[in-house]
């Protein structure tokens, strides 16, 4: 069996509006691949596809070998999904949630039962096994929907903004258990979200803008792209200040949220230079290094709208 | 065969649970019909002279069986309303990725929904001597065979609706402008022969009129009684009764295959 999530030329559209335009990419057991992109950009779209949920209209998707258009069944036997919006019924308990979840897949007896205890122990939430869903904490809750999606043992994990809602803390522990997953199972783990922290705790990240892939690659190799340092003034007329400090320095910066955003190999000389050469149209200087942020307003010349 | 039934038994037993731990539903779903039927019954009962009545058949009597299929009408729509969220965000979703066959999903669903309002309409025959009628063994199997067929018809009318609804505000109004006509115009509130030309045929058409046709026969079943406004013959009643369940299942089965991948 082929060990590969292969997207080829994938485009959809829903009446009027073309929601994904021709992206590729490929995905590797064993890695976690991030789909990262503000609302709108066509993420949820693609995850809706990948996990069966809408048919592939034009392109190719092959999961494991096996063609998402024509092979549905097998497909969705290899697939674990989470989904952004609550997937537990909150009126059964976690133990019965988890149960339902197993006889759908065809688990069922000793062997479920013992399958849900095992990973109730895993995510940490066995002392509340016959509590109903609805007294939980967000975060458990979400720890109950992993243990669901694995409980069949798929190959492939599909989780749709699987931190969304969470404290720190509770998306540091979920980012900790995708790892284990996919290190020690082998399993192939695929997520969408908004948020750069948990992009950058991907193996590879994949950023999409209004529909087209615009970037894929490992967050290191993607930042460097953006060159050395990325320097944020805010002043008074950003305009002038603009069309300024282009003249005297030869950057180009970009207004995005109120700030000028300007990229340069040397920026602690730049922080120096730009301050003495405008002292009074300058409020405040951020100096950093480049994130997944930065690359996505480099590439699309737009800021990242969450 | 168990690969089968167990995706089936596990949906089912969820309706019941979820129904379980929300009695209140159970109230909700029971109460507005039997105040219809106590308030309309008494109110209408001395001035309901039907044309062609011949044993002085009360309105309470009459209204009764219609009472017991708005109940399954109700139970069973409320029980599809669920369907109309889940399956955009929430529960639905989970079931929708695994593999299991939607014909199976939704003859699940209608399994709930059916023993839902059958254990509804169950709790309204009890009041059925309060309506004067009386039956035996034979007319109580049949009645529950009949309410069977008609849940689990409803439940798919429901469920065909649902798959297809994007909000329950539109499921709402699908409600109101459709499924209380076709119970209005069933013979459960009034008998289609003193009813205008127009307004008989339109009954003749409407299939819940023969399910409430087959209902009203089996109720009277083991008396020499004959009820009063029993429309169509039995036999007809039954098999379009028979041939709605089957049309609606079938419907509400194309529909979420259509809705989904």
């Amino acid at each position: 069996m082929e060990n590969k999530l292969e997207v080829e030329n994938l485009s959809h559209s829903y009446q009027t509006r073309r929601a994904l335009n021709g992206v590729s990419f490929s995905v590797s057991c064993g890695e976690i691949f991030g789909l990262l992109g503000p609302n709108g950009s066509g993420k949820t779209t693609l995850f809706r596809i990948l996990s069966t949920l809408i048919p592939v209209t034009s392109g190719t998707v092959r999961i494991l070998g096996y063609d998402l258009t024509s092979e549905v069944k097998a497909i969705r036997n290899l697939l674990g999904v989470v989904f952004q919006h609550p997937g537990l019924d909150v009126k059964l308990t976690v133990t019965e949630n988890l149960r339902h979840h197993g006889h759908l897949y065809g688990l069922s007896g000793k062997t479920l039962h013992r399958r849900i205890s095992e990973l109730l122990e895993y995510v940490g939430v066995s002392d509340r096994a016959s509590d109903r869903v609805e007294v939980l904490s967000g975060g458990l809750q979400r720890r109950v929907e992993i243990a669901k999606a694995i409980l069949h043992s798929p190959r492939v994990l599909l989780l749709d903004e699987p931190t969304s809602g969470l404290d720190v803390t509770a998306r540091r522990q979920l980012n900790d258990y995708l790892r284990v997953l996919a290190d020690t199972e082998n399993i192939l783990v695929l997520l969408t979200t908004h948020l750069l922290d948990d992009a950058e705790a991907c193996n590879r990240v994949g950023i999409l803008d209004n529909g087209s892939l615009v970037a894929l690659g490992a967050p290191d190799e993607l930042k460097a792209q953006v060159g050395g340092d990325v320097v944020l003034i805010e002043g008074k007329s950003k305009e002038t200040l603009s069309t300024a400090i282009a003249e005297k320095f030869g950057v180009s910066p970009v207004l995005t949220d109120g700030q000028l955003r300007v990229e340069c190999e040397r920026g602690h000389e730049f922080v120096r230079d730009v301050v003495a050469a405008f002292p009074n149209q300058i409020q405040t200087v951020r100096f950093g290094r480049p994130t997944l942020e930065d690359v996505f307003i480099k590439l699309t010349g737009n800021p990242f709208v969450r | 065969m168990q690969k089968i039934l167990l995706p089936i038994t596990t949906i089912w037993w969820r309706e019941i649970i979820r129904f379980y731990r929300q009695r209140s539903r159970l109230f909700s779903a029971i109460a507005q019909p039997l105040v219809f039927w106590i308030l309309i019954g008494s109110g209408l009962n001395a001035s309901f002279r039907p044309v062609g009545s011949v044993n002085g058949q009360s309105y309470i009597e009459y209204f009764y069986p219609g009472i017991v299929v708005l109940v399954l009408l109700f139970t069973s729509i409320f029980a599809t309303i669920s369907v109309v969220n889940d399956r955009r965000e929430g529960f639905l979703q989970g079931v929708l990725v695994a593999p299991v066959p939607r014909w199976r999903i939704v003859f699940a669903q209608a399994l709930g929904g059916t023993t839902l309002a059958l254990l509804q309409g169950v709790l309204l025959l009890i009041l059925a001597p309060m309506a004067g009628i009386q039956f035996g063994v034979a007319s109580l199997l049949f009645t529950l065979s009949v309410m069977t067929l008609l849940a689990f018809g409803l439940t798919n009318l429901g469920l065909l609706i649902a798959w297809r609804m994007e909000s329950t505000q539109g499921f709402h109004a699908i409600m109101n402008l459709l499924l209380i006509p076709i119970w209005l115009l069933s013979g459960a509130f009034f008998p289609s022969t003193g009813a205008p030309g127009w307004l008989a045929w339109t009954m003749k058409f409407n299939p819940l009129t023969y399910g409430l046709a087959a209902f009203r026969h089996s109720l009277y079943l083991d008396t020499t009684v004959k009820a009063f406004g029993e429309g169509p013959p039995w036999a007809l009643s039954m098999l379009i009764t028979g041939l709605f369940c089957v049309l609606t299942y079938v419907g509400a089965t194309l529909t979420a295959s259509a809705q989904t991948n």
